[in-house]
């Protein structure tokens, strides 16, 4: 119905690739994500979608349709952009209505449609203004009732959220998503904050350099990232990542990460890495899998003394920092556990939740 | 650049022919018919009188074959009347003068209007840009009324000081300077808004900066608003320069190029030739001088326009 | 250090005045009073002499009275212009030019810039460039061979293109197309891109863009360049004098110059109220519109 599909889509521009091969199927009604870093290709995937952008070679399909040749106003898509890009000397009524009244649509079912989009996203008492007048949120909110009022098979966002600061984002995220729940279409959602991207989205697609490395639900790219980048670019803060040999002694297989510090594997990850012993791999563990050491070691954990070198008290929690053969690791820590610069603290770390990574392909085991 | 419908012909993709119909439709025929009404306007308008009055220079008298390669052409009569070496030196000397005292005008005022409240200075920049407003030619007329020689209000006010009475426009002097003076009138509003605009472009905190290292109203001038203005005021001056070069109007209503042709321009020396004196060919010679000085003048201007749009 | 008081970063003008102004402050506001009023003396005493002697009848002019001084002000020199059908023809004849030229200026103009600032065709750029090349070659070089050209082709062909006063609507665009072209593009390039993105996808092909989104939202680069445009060809002085001769034909500036100076005779009442009259349309667009006329100028410039 409204799917959209992406068949080996690549884009190159003056001979510069900025879109490598991406095949991606999104479900109707579906909530997908494209996340990554500046320059991955992201942005450019979603103009082509939306046709602003004409693919170099590779299939689009919205619907059933091929739509490679379509122009944007025949695909039945909306987008809200990054800067709203509204119309400035239009009210916001005009502004919503503008599309509509292109296509020539009856005036009584123009109101009605601004109407409903309006009392949606709350701005009815905001359609005589213009856009100069409207904050900054109201004026995001004005940009996505232009794409509700038209009723399209798939909704486009372009970093809508980049330009509000800390706050309003937090606020405007929660509504998107309630939005989401009441107009139930198709949205491709384009950001470079993964924290919109892991509370937004149905499934996420992390891209790098104009590649796509993993699709997925935020529980599966968070828990079972499949490359280095994911890894490292998903969860806040990130990541610690280490240089670690991976040995094999009497009782099973040991990372070792320096002179002092080893863990050892947990049994049930045993026969995936021991092909790989004996070689040097990365070691992964995220900061909130680093906890205070008290009382018992729980299965498949290990404990650990380190000497804090920085600690950030976070309020609800306090981040502690300790150094590994010169790499700073973090760890997440009870406040009132939490020890003081320069003093030794017992730590312990869930090695069911570690990740090796082959540093060459950078792939995760 | 929004890239919708255009279609890269260089990379074949399977079942796009090149029809006439999509030729149409191309985002960049469009375009260029748009641009069209400009072009042709440009071409026939400017290039080519341009490029014909090159041809023209060449001709003889009565246009009827060219001489440029023989003894007696048009430039050769022209080096040699001393009457030429006159316009040259006029012409150079008016755009040269009325420039500098433009821009110093110019300078000076918009110090003084940014100097004021602001709620009072679009009354007085209202009142001070009046003489760009008024058309040259008219205003012109008002100033030889001025200057008249036999009811001239200076001279009136003069006999009532006890100084002597000046011959404005009868002396070659005199008659130079009031060219000049005129010129300056016309044009100094010009500068005074494009010197306020760039002025007020300068960050206050340049100034507060240079306050408290000890710097006077001078200094601040000298070292924080001239260095920081100096682009636009380039730009202005280059403008200007083009533009008092090729003055007409005001020399024409005022002296008419004399008393005996010490006040002619180029352009004004050219009309004369042209039209009073029937000899179109040597009145193109003429008005073709200012060509060199433009076409400097235009190459510094864009220089400075690319390098403050790169700075940008 | 002066007590800056609310200076904003870029508030230069923007001094609020409390009470305690320092002296220095105040004193170089009085030079700078001092100094503008003497500018002001400089600059408007011709207008103001030029009002002074319309007010004045012939007689008075001759008996060189104080010429700074009305003494027995009257209308007659208003009257006889007005109530004279020659001087009416020559403002129709200026009116009816400039209004076309200005229609015609606007329209190539407009679209030109829309084309230039937005799509990209072969030697757009050096088009962009070129048209501001194109103001700066001035109307005294090219008005020879056009006149020349103009009788070629009356020779050829018997169209009188000389002495009749639509040949301006003609000729006059050459002055005011490059210079009006520029601004827009200007303007219209300072159009955020999205908004032709978010119009493309609401359905607007490029003339809907144009009329619904361009126009609107330059509107004040249009009033600027509209204005420039009229005071341009309302002003022009040269074309007129050389490409039209008879009375009837004449525009306002030249009709004034040739036809009240008879031989040595300069009917000077006349000839100010004229003047003056012929400078009110600009000015009259000036004081209700001055915010666009200086933008209009500082626009070629600082829109580089």
């Amino acid at each position: 119905m409204a799917q959209v599909a992406l068949r080996n889509i690549v884009k190159t521009f003056d001979r510069t690739p900025a879109v490598q091969g991406i095949d991606l199927d999104i479900a109707d009604r579906e909530f997908i994500v494209l996340v990554g870093p500046s320059g991955c290709g992201k942005s450019t995937t979603l103009r082509m979608i939306a046709g602003l952008e004409e693919a170099t070679s590779g299939e689009i399909f919205i619907g059933d349709q091929l739509v490679n040749d379509v122009p944007p106003k025949d695909r039945d898509i909306a987008m809200v952009f990054q800067n709203y890009a509204l119309y400035p000397h239009m009210t916001v009524f005009e502004n919503m209505s503008f599309g509509l009244r292109l296509k020539k649509f009856p005036k009584p079912e123009i109101k009605e449609r601004v109407q409903v989009a309006a009392r949606i996203l709350d701005i009815t008492d905001l359609l005589d203004r213009r856009p100069k007048q409207l904050s900054g949120g109201q004026r995001q909110r004005v940009a996505m009732g232009r794409a509700i009022v038209r009723n399209p098979k798939v909704f486009l966002f372009d970093e809508p959220l980049s330009n509000l600061d800390a706050k309003l984002r937090v606020q405007m995220r929660t509504e998107i998503k309630k939005i989401h729940q009441q107009v139930t279409t198709t949205t491709v959602y384009v950001t470079h904050d993964q924290v919109e991207a892991m509370t937004l989205a149905d499934r996420v697609v992390i891209m790098n350099a104009g590649r796509i490395d993993q699709i997925g639900s935020p529980h599966e790219v968070y828990h079972t990232p499949k490359t280095q980048f994911v890894a490292g670019f998903i969860g806040s803060p990130t990541m610690n990542m280490l240089p670690c040999r991976l040995v094999e002694n009497g009782s099973g297989l040991t990372v070792r990460l320096s002179d002092w510090l080893s863990f050892p594997v947990p049994p049930s990850r045993a026969a995936r890495y021991r092909p790989r012993v004996g070689s040097e791999l990365t070691f992964g563990l995220r900061p909130e899998h680093i906890i205070e050491g008290r009382g018992e070691v729980p299965p498949g954990a290990a404990a650990f003394q380190a000497r804090l070198d920085v600690v950030e008290p976070m309020g609800m929690e306090t981040m502690v920092y300790f150094v590994v053969d010169g790499v700073e690791v973090c760890g997440r820590v009870n406040p009132a556990a939490a020890g003081r610069v320069g003093e030794s603290m017992r730590l312990v770390a869930d090695l069911n939740q570690m990740h090796l990574i082959d540093p060459r392909s950078e792939l995760v085991l | 650049m929004a890239d919708i419908v255009a279609r890269d012909l260089s990379v074949p993709v399977a079942g796009r022919q090149l029809t006439l119909h999509k030729f149409a439709r191309r985002k960049s025929t469009i375009a260029f018919v748009m641009a069209l009404p400009l072009i042709l306007v440009v071409a026939c308008l400017v290039i080519y009188p341009a490029f014909y009055s090159i041809s023209l220079a060449m001709m003889n008298k009565s246009m009827q074959y060219f001489n440029i390669f023989t003894s007696k052409n048009n430039f050769t009569f022209l080096f040699g009347r001393p009457t030429f070496w006159m316009v040259v030196e006029q012409t150079v000397l008016f755009a040269v003068t009325a420039v500098i005292f433009k821009a110093l005008i110019g300078f000076i005022a918009a110090h003084f209007v940014h100097n004021l409240p602001a709620q009072g200075q679009r009354k007085w920049r209202g009142m001070l840009l009046i003489p760009w407003v008024i058309p040259p030619a008219m205003s012109t007329l008002a100033w030889l009324w001025l200057f008249d020689p036999s009811y001239s209000a200076f001279n009136w006010v003069f006999a009532h000081l006890g100084i002597p009475q000046v011959a404005w426009l009868g002396n070659p002097y005199w008659a130079r300077f009031c060219v000049i003076l005129v010129n300056v009138w016309v044009g100094s509003p010009f500068f005074l808004i494009m010197y306020l605009a760039a002025l007020k472009s300068v960050p206050e905190q340049l100034h507060e900066a240079a306050a408290i290292d000890g710097a006077n109203w001078l200094q601040k001038i000298w070292y924080v608003n001239l260095p920081m203005m100096r682009n636009i005021i380039q730009i202005t001056a280059l403008f200007s320069l083009i533009v008092t070069f090729a003055n007409f109007d005001i020399v024409k209503i005022l002296t008419n190029g004399g008393p005996v042709d010490q006040t002619h321009v180029f352009a004004t020396w050219a009309f004369q030739w042209a039209i009073w004196g029937n000899d179109i060919p040597l009145g193109a010679s003429i008005s073709l001088f200012m060509a060199p000085i433009l076409a400097i003048a235009a190459f510094l201007i864009l220089r400075n326009v690319s390098r403050r749009g790169n700075e940008a | 250090m002066t007590t800056a008081t609310a200076e904003a970063a870029a508030g230069h003008g923007h001094r609020v005045r409390s009470g305690s102004i320092s002296r220095g402050r105040r004193r170089t506001l009085y030079w700078s009073y001092f100094f503008l009023i003497i500018f002001v003396i400089f600059f408007l005493t011709p207008p103001l002499y030029m009002f002074i002697t319309s007010l004045k009848s012939s007689a008075e002019i001759s008996a060189a009275t104080n010429p700074w001084w009305v003494y027995h002000p009257t209308l007659s020199n208003y009257i006889d212009l007005l109530t004279q059908n020659q001087y009416l023809v020559f403002f129709r004849n200026s009116a009816i030019v400039s209004v076309c030229v200005v229609s015609l200026t606007m329209l190539i103009s407009v679209l030109a810039a829309f084309s230039l600032a937005r799509m990209k065709f072969w030697g757009s750029a050096t088009l962009a460039t070129g048209v501001f090349l194109t103001y700066l070659i001035p109307d005294t070089l090219l008005f020879i061979p056009l006149f020349k050209t103009f009788a070629f082709i009356h020779d050829k062909t018997g169209i009188e293109l000389i002495n009749h006063w639509w040949v301006l609507i003609i000729l006059l665009p050459t002055l005011t197309v490059p210079f009006c072209t520029w601004i827009m593009i200007g303007y219209f390039a300072s159009i955020p891109k999205e908004l032709d993105e978010a119009a493309l996808i609401d359905g607007a092909g490029y003339i809907q863009m144009l009329t619904r989104i361009f126009i609107p939202v330059a509107l004040p680069g249009i009033i600027a360049a509209t204005i420039f445009c009229f005071t341009v060809s309302w002003a022009n002085f040269l074309y007129p004098l050389a490409f039209t001769t008879s009375a009837d034909q004449l525009t306002l500036p030249v009709g004034i110059v040739t036809t009240l100076i008879r031989g040595d005779v300069y009917a000077w009442g006349q000839i100010m109220t004229g003047a003056l009259l012929g400078a009110a349309p600009p000015l009259i667009i000036y004081a209700f519109l001055m915010d666009y006329y200086i933008a209009g100028l500082t626009a070629g410039a600082t829109k580089g």
